[in-house]
């Protein structure tokens, strides 16, 4: 008679949760669709970054992303960090030394430009918020951790597994997506995958808009992947470190859970409990 | 775990070594990177060089600019200065150093601005060798930066720098 | 209950010392020779797990810090770069922030063992509402100590939440003027809340010594609900058996911790939250941190602004009631047929509540939510009451000995 009340209140719950759900699908208004999940060699308990990947990613970012968006937390010296693109570093001494970086004052109480240093961080395209308002119409967004900023909701209960199933690539996701979301040929701001479908951002890359030297194709699609790896690397520099770092914890832990317990029932042997 | 009160658990079981063992290990993998945060992080150690113009330095001049978070000095000797420091006999030094290993132009000085006794920092053109005089406790340094007379017990701390131009210094 | 300790050190010194500052002997009946039933169960260690995280938390967050600026314009990239420069930055940032939600998983733990085994039964009151001040504590420090990255959830978040004490009559717009040190959400604000982020974690060290020493005056409670009647019989001394099932407990614990620290990091905060904070633009859904979630919905779901603060409030209020709502003389659930399949079902609203505090406050939603806001209030005000007056309880067991010896029992039987 218990159990049966049980069971009864256990499926009158469990029948009520799901009615909520459905009514959540049912009544979600901002439709847009779903970013697809893509293949990333950075996903998962032994992701690493592709390196060559994001080298041609910091190519895209450098020559279409940056005319208009900062990335004012990331420092030039980075890139030539392990677990990241990996350039050599004079490579970055002369990228550096490319950027014109605003310093001052001076002697004389002046501000002043000169080449940057790999200790920059990168130099904005607008002096502010307000400029780049001003001269673009909305000012582009920081792009140092927009991959961790950006994400969209795989509703119940893909949500909950996503913690099991260690899915983190979310941000990534949403901008190849976004990229490759300018499907209306007459509205260059019209998006699939933006929330309510118009963005301020106008198509800004297309194919052949950057040049590969390494034999990759220069395709939007492909460009949309570097750069979105490139900008997962901006927003977690310490991605292959955090991973391999965990695997060895992991290990560890596992090891003395193993021993703990044995002498754990050991010791409780000869107790009753 | 030395309980008095229980007596089957004797403490040479291999088992009881081994946990105990890796709960130790545990415990200091986990303390290092408690540690290890307060060293000089990435930024800190990206910016340990600086480049300096000491074109606009007079002769007799003193710079004196920032570094690692320390002043330097950069000073532009004169002729008597260059010739007294060099006649001084290096043997009757506390710290004992010739000049020309001190300098890499003769006319050009480049110490850290910091006193070997206590890290205060020392008063250009002061003491009786005109060097420096550092006010907290009595340092006497001349114009080669070298320690003459009073409780600090080194030369004043030559920087790695090099010279990019004529014109410009790189310290560190 | 825990008696006068005979601990007696074995060294001259010791002696000496201990003649003068008997700590070691307070340590020793505290830690090693305290009496704990030989019946407790795994959910037992999260007592220990707790104070591990406390210290945990401490420890992260002085070293945090030691890299942090609180201010608004320095905030947000002063994160970034103990995320990016600071040796091992980045471990000890996520340790701090997921460990907020490992201190909650854990206490959520904590509270409903001891509401399933009516742990807040005499004579265990004052041990159970010191445990709701510990609570009401940790919820204050999380909500501060998330506004400090200063992302758009932190601002956003800080700006609802002290907007909340606004309902108040009278003096409401009064106080949350005080609140905020200013005109809205702002640089003051910051710093007061880092100033009380810091200070709160040591207020919470200092009744969790209290809690402790409640404990230790009454006793553990155990799943069979009866207190111990024999030592010898009942209960064994605390180290080394409850220190070594603490210890596995914990590196459980650890391991489902670090699962988070490493793996998915991010995966319990908000992506808007790495968005730095704009007064001007509020992100599209405000939702507080999970741990909140379910108090979030009990306040949306009254229709007036008043009523739903006092909702939200008393529902966490009503739990130091407990010990004088609750009617039964059987405290563990085990025993307790009827009421065991409420409380799951409370376990259930609480977890649905907490779905429902994550979604947009409309159409079923808002309907849901009221329904479960019921469950929760008639848990506490109509369920508990009545039950413990008409409820048929199973026999308990004499001695918490006679219990272990029926459990035993019976799994020999059964095989």
């Amino acid at each position: 008679m218990v159990r049966t009340t049980k069971i009864s209140l256990a499926v009158a719950a469990l029948a009520g949760a799901l009615s909520f759900s459905s009514i959540a699908m049912a009544a979600d208004p901002h439709a847009a669709p779903t970013p697809d999940r893509q293949s990333w060699t950075f996903g998962g308990p032994f992701g690493k970054f592709d390196q060559a990947q994001l080298q041609r990613g910091f190519k895209v970012y450098r020559e279409v992303c940056a005319n208009c968006h900062s990335m004012s937390r990331v420092a030039i010296r980075t890139l030539a960090d392990e677990g990241g693109p990996q350039f050599s570093d004079a490579q970055v001494k002369a990228l550096a030394a490319e950027y014109k970086v605003k310093d001052g004052p001076n002697d004389s109480g002046e501000m002043f430009e000169r080449a940057g240093r790999p200790s920059d961080k990168f130099p904005s395209p607008f002096a502010n918020p307000e400029a780049a308002r001003a001269s673009l119409g909305a000012a582009p967004p920081d792009l140092s951790v927009i991959a961790k900023a950006r994400s969209y909701s795989r509703g119940f209960p893909m949500f909950l597994l996503d913690a099991v199933i260690q899915y983190q690539e979310h941000g990534a996701d949403y901008i190849y997506a976004l990229l490759n979301g300018y499907t209306d040929a007459n509205d260059p701001n019209w998006n699939a995958y933006f929330p309510g479908h118009k963005i301020g951002m106008a198509k800004p890359i297309d194919n052949g808009a950057v040049e590969y030297t390494d034999g990759s194709p220069a395709t939007l699609q492909q460009y949309a992947k570097d750069v979105s790896a490139f900008l997962m690397w901006t927003a977690e520099p310490k991605l292959e470190e955090r991973k391999k770092t965990g695997l060895r914890v992991m290990i560890f832990l596992l090891i003395l859970a193993g021993l703990v317990y044995f002498t754990k029932k050991k010791v409780w042997a000869n107790v009753q409990h | 775990m030395a309980s008095a009160s229980t007596t089957e658990p004797t403490r040479r079981d291999m088992l009881y070594i081994a946990t105990g063992a890796a709960a130790a290990v545990g415990v200091g993998a986990a303390v290092w990177p408690l540690i290890s945060q307060m060293n000089p992080d990435a930024s800190t150690l990206a910016l340990a060089s600086t480049e300096v113009d000491i074109s606009s330095i007079p002769e007799g001049g003193i710079l004196t600019v920032k570094w690692r978070g320390k002043p330097v000095f950069v000073r532009h000797r004169t002729a008597k200065e260059i010739a007294d420091v060099q006649a001084v006999k290096v043997d009757t030094l506390p710290d004992p150093q010739a000049d020309s290993a001190r300098v890499k132009k003769p006319e050009w000085l480049v110490v850290v601005g910091v006193c070997t006794h206590l890290g205060c920092v020392p008063l250009g053109h002061q003491g009786a060798h005109d060097g420096w005089f550092c006010p907290c406790h009595g340092s006497d340094y001349d114009a080669s930066g070298r320690i003459r007379s009073g409780p600090a017990p080194r030369n004043l701390e030559v920087p790695a720098y090099t010279f990019v131009s004529d014109t410009k210094i790189q310290i560190g | 209950m825990s008696g006068h300790s005979t601990y007696v050190p074995s060294s001259a010194i010791g002696r000496w010392f201990e003649s003068r500052l008997p700590i070691m002997g307070l340590m020793h009946s505290s830690f090693v020779a305290y009496p704990v039933p030989r019946n407790l169960n795994y959910w037992w260690t999260f007592g220990a797990i707790l104070s591990f995280m406390l210290v945990a938390q401490i420890v992260t967050g002085i070293i945090l810090v030691m890299h942090y600026t609180p201010h608004v314009d320095y905030a947000f990239n002063s994160i970034e770069h103990i995320m990016r420069d600071v040796n091992w930055g980045w471990m000890i940032r996520y340790a701090h922030a997921n460990g907020a939600s490992m201190f909650f998983v854990a206490v959520y733990i904590h509270m409903l063992r001891g509401l399933y085994y009516g742990s807040y039964k005499a004579p265990r009151e004052v041990l159970w509402i010191l445990g709701v001040i510990i609570y009401l504590l940790m919820m204050a420090t999380g909500f501060m100590g998330y506004v400090l990255p200063w992302g758009q959830m932190s601002f956003w978040g800080a700006t609802v939440i002290t907007n909340l004490f606004s309902a108040i009559p009278l003096v409401g717009d009064a106080i949350t003027t005080w609140l905020w040190g200013g005109y809205s959400v702002d640089n003051p604000t910051l710093n007061r809340f880092f100033s009380l982020h810091y200070l709160l974690p040591f207020m919470i060290a200092a009744v969790v010594g209290l809690h402790v020493w409640a404990l230790h005056v009454v006793g553990q409670n155990n799943p069979a609900g009866v207190e111990v009647k024999n030592i010898e019989r009942d209960t064994i001394p605390f180290t080394p058996y409850a220190t070594l099932k603490d210890a596995f407990g914990l590196v459980l614990f650890l391991i489902f911790y670090s699962w988070f620290i490493f793996y998915t990091p991010n995966f319990l905060g908000h992506a808007d939250n790495y968005i730095e904070a704009n007064p001007l633009v509020t992100p599209a859904h405000i939702v507080p941190e999970w741990y909140y979630l379910p108090f979030y919905a009990i306040l949306r779901a009254i229709p007036s602004k008043l009523g739903g603060v006092v909702a939200m409030f008393g529902a966490i209020a009503i739990l130091a009631f407990l010990p004088w709502l609750d009617t039964s003389r059987v405290k563990s659930a085990a025993f307790r047929p009827v009421y065991k399949v409420f409380f799951w079902v409370f376990v259930m609203a609480c977890l649905g509540l907490g779905y429902l505090g994550s979604q947009p406050p409309d159409g079923g939603y808002v309907i849901a939510a009221r329904i479960l806001t019921a469950y929760y209030f008639g848990f506490f005000i109509i369920i508990m009451p009545l039950l413990g007056l008409f409820e048929k309880t199973k026999p308990v067991p004499a001695t918490i000995a006679d219990a272990v010896l029926a459990k035993n029992g019976a799994t020999a039987s059964a095989h």
